[in-house]
């Protein structure tokens, strides 16, 4: 189903698919759980890993990359927050492709991150100094760039942040 | 009371060719008693070698999978145990040394220091055999059929805090010690991916 501007979780399932991507390590974000991880808890094609805490994921993701397996981290903003740590160190510091999927909570559709409140606008600022190559998703436009943002993570060995900026809806 | 060291030799005496995830004390420890390619140390901080294990459990389902965690570390990364629990690898051997202290940087003692249950949290997150020893004869005896069981397998060491150790982070956070890691279980993923 879509959301209010085109976006769909199942595009951004079929997205992580294309970019080889067989695992995925989560903790449910209200603004992803109905579009996005019910969908692909449900994908036979696509390993869950349920999470008690999001940098437990940073690092089952990088202990999957080097078993050359794709994974990606599935969290809210929130998470982000707190995993910084996990994620300077695992992923930027090691150059390791961590790739996230960061859902935006509290950001309208079509609302720049920029312009919406606190705890969505610092995230982009963040991703910038910490060096994370970053991209937000608000269209299947922008859900097209995806699979090459995903392999070229993994060429380059850097981590990669995926913003929802939308609620996806059932 | 044991020896972390006389534990680990114990371990490496039935290691084969297991994947050994390690960080801080026991990595440094480990590396002197079992130095090999296939001991992965870059776990970033904070207790996160259990979870980059789970990762290279799930990674590569027929190897074993072998955590030399520490009591400071596991308390850091706590929910592992239910996370680990939940996804129940076979291949997961989980060892923690509590020596009561966070050794690695100044020895405090943790809170809880001689109260806490790590075996027990185990058991009840989940874990599918849980031991805790405190004497060497004991863990000898039992190690062996430990290491064939089927996991999420939990181990409590309880040890006396070692003496002075080398802390060689430019190892454990280098480059070259993720590169050897990856061309060593190269074999393995060649096998995972023939079959």
């Amino acid at each position: 189903m879509e959301s209010e501007t085109g976006l769909s979780g199942a595009a951004i399932i079929a997205a992580i698919k294309q970019a080889g991507v067989t695992h995925v390590a989560a903790l449910p974000d209200i603004t992803t759980s109905a579009g996005l991880l019910w969908p692909l808890s449900n994908d036979p094609d696509l390993e869950l890993v349920r999470l008690c805490k999001e940098d437990e994921g940073v690092s089952i993701c990088a202990g999957l990359y080097f078993c050359r397996r794709r994974a990606v981290l599935m969290m809210q903003q929130t998470g982000f927050f707190d995993s910084i740590n996990a994620i300077r160190a695992i992923a930027v510091e090691y150059g390791q492709p961590i790739c996230m999927i960061i859902g935006l909570l509290g950001k309208a559709a079509g609302e720049a991150p920029a312009e919406s409140r606190y705890s969505v606008r610092i995230v982009e600022p963040i991703l910038d100094a910490m060096g994370i190559d970053h991209l937000c998703m608000e269209t299947t436009a922008d859900v097209a760039r995806l699979p090459g943002a995903i392999d070229r993570a993994y060429e380059t060995s850097r981590p990669l942040a995926a913003l929802v900026g939308q609620r996806l809806d059932p | 009371m044991m020896r972390r060291d006389e534990c680990f030799e114990k371990i490496a005496e039935l290691r084969d060719d297991a994947i050994v995830v390690s960080s801080y004390s026991s990595a440094f420890e480990w590396r002197g008693i079992a130095p090999s390619p296939l001991n992965f140390v870059s776990v970033g901080a904070m207790g996160q070698a259990s979870s980059h294990a789970l990762g290279l459990a799930i990674g590569l389902p027929d190897e074993k999978i072998i955590v030399l965690d520490g009591d400071g570390a596991l308390l850091m990364n706590l929910q592992c145990l239910v996370t680990i629990a939940e996804a129940a690898p076979k291949n997961f051997l989980h060892f923690v040394s509590e020596n009561g202290c966070y050794e690695a940087n100044g020895s405090h003692p943790i809170p809880g220091q001689g109260k806490v249950d790590f075996a027990g949290m185990a058991r009840s997150a989940g874990y599918a055999h849980v031991f805790e020893f405190d004497g060497m004869n004991q863990f000898t005896s039992e190690l062996p059929g430990i290491m064939a069981l089927e996991g999420p397998v939990f181990v409590t060491l309880k040890i006396e805090p070692a003496g002075e150790l080398e802390y060689d982070y430019p190892y454990t956070h280098g480059a070259q010690a993720r590169e050897d890691f990856k061309q060593a279980i190269a074999p393995m993923i060649a096998k995972r991916d023939a079959t």
